[in-house]
């Protein structure tokens, strides 16, 4: 159980940031350049963490909440989602709300911190993340409900347990697919990527979750850009064990499968990242509508 | 049960002694303030006492009325519902005293003190009545105190306007009422409320409906919320925090004791009332999100948090009428704490709304702005208020959420096709969940957060003392529930047992279990923020604040530049537009120097001001036209209508 812990934290703290760097590798790659190093994310936030403060006469406490929660939250969520075969260190009945709902606390503290500034491109974005967070959030639980329906409890260690493996060979198989299509999705709004949202680019204008955390700076940064890497690899974690659902029985091996899925999404998101557009803002509310229909249709599918 | 009844006595004749104190005098407030606690501290011990011991404590008198005798009873359901009751009533009565002072209101302070005695002490009585009449004049004292509550500003017409929205809508709802205990009493004997379980099911549909009707019209379901987000505008923040928080939810009292008497419960009574759960929840919330007045805003939230305890009490009626123990024990136990919940953080939520618009002066989300450093108290404690309507971990609404989600879960497991479809409870919860998200990430946000919008708002000071004291006692009572849940497990066990026997089984208690988890992890939540924040708070702390917000390059930003209200909502309301229809006007921008342009936008409620009220409009021109046919003033037609009259009368003799 400690060493479980142990594992779990140890694998989320040290390689979450590596995962950004895969991804700017790769994007690098499609592009024909070199790149930065694989290990730049972790330089930047080394190089943060050194540094000092600036705040805005505007903002309050609230200001430095935002990067906070940020951090905890996806910190303890990890606590509850399987890494892999690696179960979850917490697990109980009903924990896949807890972690829902945690992640919506992380939204609406960095929301409200990017209010606290009073600037109207922090504005922008913290309306655009809750809204369409708010639209991603039906999509997330009708697949938690197709996982549900076909495991025996409601914890996410039963939800991703290993019948999975039966699952996909029988006829949920395509209620599966279905829904990892849909998680992945969830998982690029989530974690602002293209095509819904650009880290890149330095036009505030078209940038949700950059432009929300705009006005930080120092150790306050360092945590943003350190829980938004947490928060990708807890929620890729998802995906992972969805679509590997294999137990090797040695934990080393396991720890290796599953690294090896993470870095698989990681360079799935740069080749997204590489070969799409972002879509024009009005047109995402409807990409996340498309989304919930098809997470319905996997649900009718199981409920039949 | 005496003591129970000193209480109710006390806190009914609370605002008595002000009537024959000066006008502009401060004499009756205190007293009414002590007789409030003295009251609310009796009543409590009266409901601890009850819920102490294993029989239930009654009273029964005789009484010269038809109909059976003067009968009370304390249950746990009834406590469930007093609990939050006291608590409120007390706030608000201490908050008042500041907030409603006699001397800055001579026209209308003794009358609201009056009232606020008044409708508490009705809706103790009928909280605890055990039969039908007693139920009903309790019901009516409140519905008229409540009516003097809403029309504290009387000499406001838009307060006279929605008190009379108000007067209207609680009298076709009492008319329900009345139906359906007379065809109780018709079916039962007797008007006395019989044992749980005991009603057989003749006429049980036309009693569900009425009940449905008359309840749901008290309670805000949609779309018989009509009269409840102008009400609850128009009263002083205090009494909307007692109307909202407790009164609203002795219609769900209602439905849930009317749900209890019956031995069978048809499925499409849990159909019934689930689909109008998720239209109030989804709709009420998608209403709120346009709204730019604060005390309209939470009067919509309470539309929705009603939807979410119908949703519980839908779920529940469903594990009745298909037997499944544990469906009942997590969908009541959700929908009877929700209740309490939504009364606790409501309450916040109107008596912070009520320190800044004392503060400001206006109740304009788009005027205000900046309040937290100059309301540090307030801003801080409707924060509190905010994470915990937006049911999020660690304070109370995440539990009772978490109890209905857990419940809609189940419907997976059993074993009935029919019930799979109760599963949309859950996505439906998520959408509610994350609009209520949006919709108090802006209200807090545009009024505590940014540069004041307005010169009150730059001005703005700290509620006293006394006003912030209530506030924080009714967060507590929210960071309590959300913390230590398992501590209220015993009670709703007690409720859920009342409402039905059989769903006090072990699989039931087994289901609850995880509580303690939830709690676990609120803990660890809360302490890990703690832990950082005060980390951060130590490296920043020499850190000065005193260059302005980066413009992106703009060198003369100015408080106008910030996303308002209107602005922040307006995506999601548009696509909501299939249900809000919000009205535009202005705004756009033509030539290539544009000129000075204005936009407003405005949304009216959807089922009064869009359905209701042109109904009604061209109800009256038909019937005016009809009259100016029928009664035109010619002695001839008059005669007519005479003969008509006498040929119809002897054609019935003959026949």
């Amino acid at each position: 159980m400690i060493g479980g812990l142990f594992l779990h934290l140890a694998l989320l703290l040290l390689f979450a940031p590596l995962l950004l760097g895969i991804i700017t590798k790769t994007k690098a790659l499609f592009g024909g350049r070199i790149g930065a190093p694989l290990l730049q994310s972790y330089f930047d936030l080394a190089r943060l963490w050194r540094k000092g403060f600036v705040f805005s006469r505007t903002t309050t406490w609230v200001f430095l909440a935002g990067p906070v929660v940020g951090l905890v939250v996806p910190l303890l969520a990890a606590l509850l989602i399987p890494f892999g075969a690696l179960p979850a260190p917490v697990s109980f009945e009903g924990d896949l709300i807890l972690f829902v709902y945690l992640f919506g606390l992380s939204r609406f503290f960095t929301a409200l911190a990017a209010l606290d500034t009073g600037s109207s491109f922090e504005g922008m974005g913290a309306v655009r993340e809750v809204t369409f967070s708010c639209l991603a959030e039906p999509t997330v639980l009708f697949s938690l409900l197709v996982l549900a329906r076909l495991s025996d409890g409601l914890s996410l260690n039963t939800l991703l347990g290993s019948h999975l493996l039966t699952a996909w060979q029988s006829e949920a198989g395509a209620s599966l697919s279905l829904i990892l299509v849909c998680l992945f999705v969830v998982l690029l709004v989530e974690n602002s990527r293209i095509p819904f949202d650009d880290p890149n680019t330095h036009l505030e204008l078209t940038m949700i979750h950059e432009v929300m955390v705009l006005d930080h700076s120092g150790p306050a940064l360092a945590m943003i850009l350190y829980g938004a890497a947490l928060k990708m690899m807890v929620l890729s974690a998802l995906l992972v064990k969805l679509a590997l659902p294999w137990q090797t029985g040695w934990w080393l091996g396991d720890v290796g499968l599953f690294l090896a899925g993470q870095i698989g999404v990681a360079v799935l998101i740069g080749v997204i990242e590489s070969s799409m557009a972002r879509l024009r803002l009005p047109r995402v509310p409807q990409v996340l509508i498309g989304t919930s229909l098809l997470s319905i249709f996997a649900l009718v599918l199981v409920l039949r | 049960m005496s003591l129970f009844l000193s209480a109710i006595v006390l806190i009914s004749l609370a605002g008595v002694p002000g009537l024959f104190c000066r006008r502009e005098g401060s004499g009756g407030e205190g007293l009414a303030c002590l007789l409030t606690l003295a009251g609310v501290a009796s009543g409590l011990t009266a409901v601890v006492a009850a819920l102490a011991t294993a029989k239930v404590p009654g009273l029964s008198l005789a009484w010269s009325v038809p109909g059976g005798s003067f009968a009370l009873r304390l249950d746990p359901l009834s406590a469930v519902f007093l609990l939050p009751l006291f608590l409120v009533v007390a706030t608000g009565s201490v908050y008042g005293l500041r907030y409603w002072p006699q001397q800055e209101n001579p026209r209308n302070g003794r009358k609201l003190r009056l009232f606020y005695g008044l409708i508490s002490g009705a809706m103790m009585l009928l909280l605890t009545a055990g039969n039908g009449l007693l139920f009903l004049m309790g019901w009516e004292v409140m519905a008229l105190a409540g009516y003097f509550l809403i029309t504290t500003e009387d000499h406001k017409e838009e307060v006279r306007r929605a008190g009379f929205i108000y007067l209207i809508a609680t009298h076709t709802g009492t008319l329900a009422l009345f139906a359906m205990f007379a065809l109780i009493g018709e079916v039962s004997g007797s008007l006395a409320f019989s044992a749980a379980g005991s009603l057989p099911a003749t006429l049980s549909g036309a009693i569900f409906l009425l009940g449905l009707f008359g309840f749901g019209m008290k309670a805000g379901l949609m779309p018989l919320h009509i009269w409840l987000p102008g009400a609850h505008a128009a009263a002083p923040s205090h009494a909307s925090a007692l109307l909202s928080g407790v009164m609203i939810k002795t219609g769900i009292y209602g439905l849930v004791r009317l749900t209890s008497l019956f031995a069978e419960i048809p499925p499409w009574w849990g159909w019934t009332i689930l689909s109008a759960g998720i239209i109030s929840g989804i709709m009420g919330v998608a209403l709120a999100l346009a709204q730019h007045d604060i005390k309209r805003l939470l009067a919509y939230h309470s539309v929705e948090n009603i939807g979410i305890i119908a949703l519980g009490l839908g779920l529940a009626l469903l594990g009745r009428a298909y037997h499944l123990p544990e469906l009942v024990a997590l969908g009541l136990a959700g929908c009877l704490l929700h209740v309490a919940n939504h009364g606790l953080f409501k309450s916040l939520l109107f008596l912070g709304a009520g320190s800044v618009i004392h503060a400001v002066g206006t109740r304009e989300i788009d005027h205000y702005g900046g309040l937290l450093k100059h309301q540090p108290w307030t801003g801080a404690l409707f924060l509190g208020g905010a994470v915990a309507i937006s049911g999020l971990p660690p304070f109370n609404g995440f539990v009772s959420e978490w109890l209905i989600y857990i419940g809609a879960f189940q419907t997976l497991k059993e074993g009935v096709p029919a019930l799979r479809l109760a599963v949309i409870v859950v996505p439906a919860l998520a959408l509610i969940g994350g609009l209520a998200l949006a919709c108090f990430v802006k209200v807090f946000g545009v009024t505590f957060l940014g540069e004041p919008r307005s010169e009150a708002a730059a001005h703005a000071h700290e509620a006293p003392k006394s006003m912030v004291a209530p506030m924080v006692l009714l967060l507590a009572a929210c960071a309590w529930i959300g913390l230590l849940p398992t501590t209220l497990l015993p009670l709703l066990r007690g409720a859920v047992a009342v409402w039905s026997a059989s769903a006090t089984t072990a699989g039931a208690d087994t289901a609850m279990a995880p509580l303690s988890w939830v709690s676990l992890s609120g803990w660890l939540l809360l302490t890990l923020l703690t832990l950082v924040t005060l980390w951060l708070r130590s490296r920043s702390r020499m850190t000065p604040r005193e260059i302005g917000t980066w413009g992106c390059g703009f060198q003369f930003p100015s408080p106008r530049i910030q996303y308002t209200a209107s602005s922040f909502a307006d995506t999601l309301v548009r696509l909501f537009d299939f249900g809000l229809w919000s009205e535009r006007h202005g705004g756009a921008v033509k030539g290539l120097f544009p000129r000075q342009t204005t936009f407003a936008s405005h949304t009216p409620d959807a089922v009064l001001d869009r359905i209701l009220t042109p109904l009604f409009k061209a109800f009256a021109w038909f019937f005016w036209k009809v009259r100016a046919a029928v009664q035109n003033g010619s002695l001839a037609l008059y005669l007519l209508y005479v003969v008509l009259t006498m040929l119809a009368l002897m054609a019935l003799l003959l026949l």
